[in-house]
């Protein structure tokens, strides 16, 4: 079921009541999810994406747009005729109801035509359950199953009536690490075994990264930017994407463009064509740097961490906008960690140029 | 080990020292008492040991009369009570405006001292030579004839009692329960709202689930409670409540000992003993009963 957003708004009051102002949860998002597909809604925490998710399964109402499922207009429609399953951050399992007590809740408040007999509800059940694989856990409570377990019976609890859109809010965040990796290609399993579109929040940049064939980056209500996870990362639309994602982060630098020659700091790195002056900022990518003891940026040594595969290197340089840079070069390169000064090349593909004021990207080829 | 143990003790000792004397020697001392035949606590003197006190009490129909009033009382007001409490609460937390001043109103009871409260329900109900209270005059409005809730017929008497204990305890229940009722995480009512639950069910299967520890605290403390109703009764109807036909195990006791007809302790301790066993009974079965109604509770969040 494809699912599309036009034009969506939602405004709260604000909070302290003498600010009459209202707040922007939402701002003027359009946006469609292909059937079938999953896409993220990746943002920091405040960025609306979880007022989003609210809006497409209908707990909040929107204060303006029209929300779609294939042709249909669900904007009006209570949640329940909407055909959604949501997956709580903290997963609002009944406590006091067993796995499959909680399964079964769902299809126990069919009505009408719809309404299944207690044979018809039980086999559903357990087809969910074997889905998420927790059949021998059916009849524990979720006081009695671990976090991973009681996220699996919430996603089956999700599941169980076939939903048209599955709609998941932060469900790793509550995980431990291992679990959380584990947990991350189960829900790509099943959502590719299920067929059903699927909308996922999380803040979590590299879980948005590895599970996402459609990523959302929003950022205080609007969106910045859409597409798959590795577009986004090689060309991001603006500073505030390019600095989102990525592990370690983009490392951003103060530069200038001044006849056709970008500088950072007192380093003149790269020749640039048709390019206008103008004051940037410089993002490079940690994989952008490649040591060279003749290369344009030169950087104080902090320190070098070697783990296994790779090497950071963590070095200073005077126009660079945070205390430390990083660089991930491959650990067979060879750095020596006494040298006082550290000299690297830069890939181009791997360095973004910034308007200064709009933060926007500025389009450049080098020389 | 051994000195820490003395320390232990030692740090303990206040508690028990005055546990001991006003607590345990007491209770210990009832027992005796109940067993001593015509014990006298000025001279010192008992005639004999044995079941007389408890043949004499459970033959008395002074008390066989106040533990029917105890029982009715209690059987009336817990449920209704709770029940009450319960709608209200329900109500309460699903207002938005004015909710705190409601909150107030049904709390006022609680604070308000109980004979100031004995006296309005007697402007209310009591019939006096110049006026025959207020509920009478509504009765008499709607054609029925005038009814003595204070000094007039037995059913009478006992709806006023109840209606009082009711809205005396409430306000305790409304306020437990309300507080029980704002602590049940929201996201499971988005949960069931997600799955179009009827609002009828999510109150049965969901919020009642999760506040009944809470209810069964209240019903437990009520059932206590109620036992042990004396006070209220000496608020509407006086200290003689014999004469009234309305006492209670607690009032029989204390008649017993200090009333007009008073000086016996040792009968007030067999129907005090009397009263224990009850009370240790009923809050038995209620403790068996609700842990049946749950079982695994205790290992879910």
């Amino acid at each position: 079921m494809k699912v599309r957003l036009e034009h969506l708004t939602k405004r709260f009051p604000n909070s302290n009541r003498k600010i009459k102002t209202e707040v922007t949860a939402v701002d003027d998002v359009t946006l469609e999810i292909p059937d079938g597909q999953l896409a993220v809604l990746l943002g920091p925490s405040g960025c609306g994406k979880s007022t989003a998710l609210n809006l497409i399964c209908g707990l909040e109402k929107p204060t303006e747009g029209r929300i779609y499922f294939g042709d249909d207009d669900v904007t009006d429609l209570a949640p329940e005729n909407r055909g959604v399953g949501l997956v709580f951050q903290n997963y609002a399992l009944y406590p006091h109801m067993t796995a499959l007590q909680n399964i079964l809740f769902p299809l126990q408040n069919l009505k009408g035509e719809a309404k299944l007999s207690r044979e018809q509800m039980t086999e559903k059940a357990m087809e969910a359950a074997k889905l998420v694989q927790i059949e021998e856990l059916l009849d524990r409570k979720p006081g009695q199953m671990s976090g991973g377990q009681q996220q699996r019976v919430a996603i089956a609890r999700a599941l169980v009536k076939m939903p048209r859109v599955l709609l998941l809010d932060e469900p790793l965040s509550n995980l431990d690490a291992r679990l959380r990796l584990q947990t991350r290609e189960e829900l790509r399993r099943i959502q590719r075994e299920t067929g059903i579109t699927t909308v996922f929040v999380t803040h979590d940049q590299e879980e948005a990264m590895s599970i996402s064939d459609m990523m959302v980056v929003m950022r205080k209500g609007a969106v910045h930017q859409t597409g798959k996870p590795q577009e986004i990362y090689d060309e991001p639309v603006d500073l505030f994407v390019a600095k989102f994602l990525g592990t370690p982060p983009i490392n951003v630098f103060e530069g200038k463009v001044r006849g056709g020659v970008l500088t950072v700091g007192a380093d003149a790195v790269m020749e640039l064509e048709d390019t206008p002056d103008r004051d940037v900022w410089v993002g490079i990518r940690p994989e952008g740097f490649i040591p060279d003891v003749g290369g344009p940026l030169r950087c104080g040594l902090v320190g070098v961490e070697v783990m296994g595969r790779d090497t950071t290197v963590v070095a200073t340089h005077p126009a660079c906008a945070a205390d430390n840079l990083r660089a991930i070069i491959s650990a067979d390169t060879g750095i020596g960690s006494s040298a006082g000064e550290v000299r690297f090349a830069l890939k181009r593909e791997k360095l973004f140029l910034f308007d200064k004021e709009t933060e926007e990207r500025v389009p450049f080829r080098a020389r | 080990m051994k000195q820490s143990d003395l320390k232990a003790w030692l740090y303990l000792l206040p508690a028990i020292l005055f546990l001991g004397i006003f607590m345990v020697y007491p209770l210990i001392d009832v027992f005796i008492y109940s067993f001593e035949e015509g014990y006298n606590s000025a001279s010192q003197t008992v005639y004999g040991v044995g079941w007389y006190n408890y043949s004499y009490v459970l033959h008395d129909p002074y008390f066989l009369q106040a533990v029917k009033n105890t029982f009715i009382i209690v059987l009336i007001t817990v449920p209704l009570s709770t029940g009450l409490a319960l709608l209200i609460s329900v109500g309460l937390s699903s207002v938005k405006p004015l909710k705190d001043l409601y909150q107030t109103v049904f709390f006022l009871p609680y604070v308000t001292n109980t004979l100031a409260v004995g006296l309005v329900f007697m402007i209310l109900f009591k019939k006096t030579a110049y006026t025959d209270g207020m509920v009478n005059l509504l009765i008499n409005q709607f054609g029925g004839e005038s009814v003595d809730f204070i000094d007039g017929p037995y059913w009478a008497k006992m709806f006023i009692m109840c209606f009082y204990t009711i809205w005396v305890v409430m306000p305790f229940k409304i306020l437990i329960l309300t507080s029980a009722l704002a602590s049940v995480d929201k996201t499971y009512y988005n949960a069931a709202k997600i799955d179009g639950t009827p609002r009828w069910r999510v109150f049965t299967r969901i919020t009642l689930p999760m506040i009944s520890p809470m209810i069964f605290y209240l019903v437990i403390t009520g059932f206590i409670g109620a036992f042990k109703a004396y006070s209220d009764e000496v608020a509407l109807f006086g200290t003689n409540l014999n004469a009234a036909g309305m006492n209670t195990i607690v009032g029989y006791v204390y008649d017993m000992l200090y009333g007009d007809s008073g000086g016996y302790p040792s009968y007030a301790s067999a129907a005090a003993l009397i009263l224990f066993s009850i009370v240790l009974t009923i809050t038995c079965v209620n403790l068996l009963v609700t842990r049946r109604g749950r079982p695994g509770y205790a290992g879910a969040r």
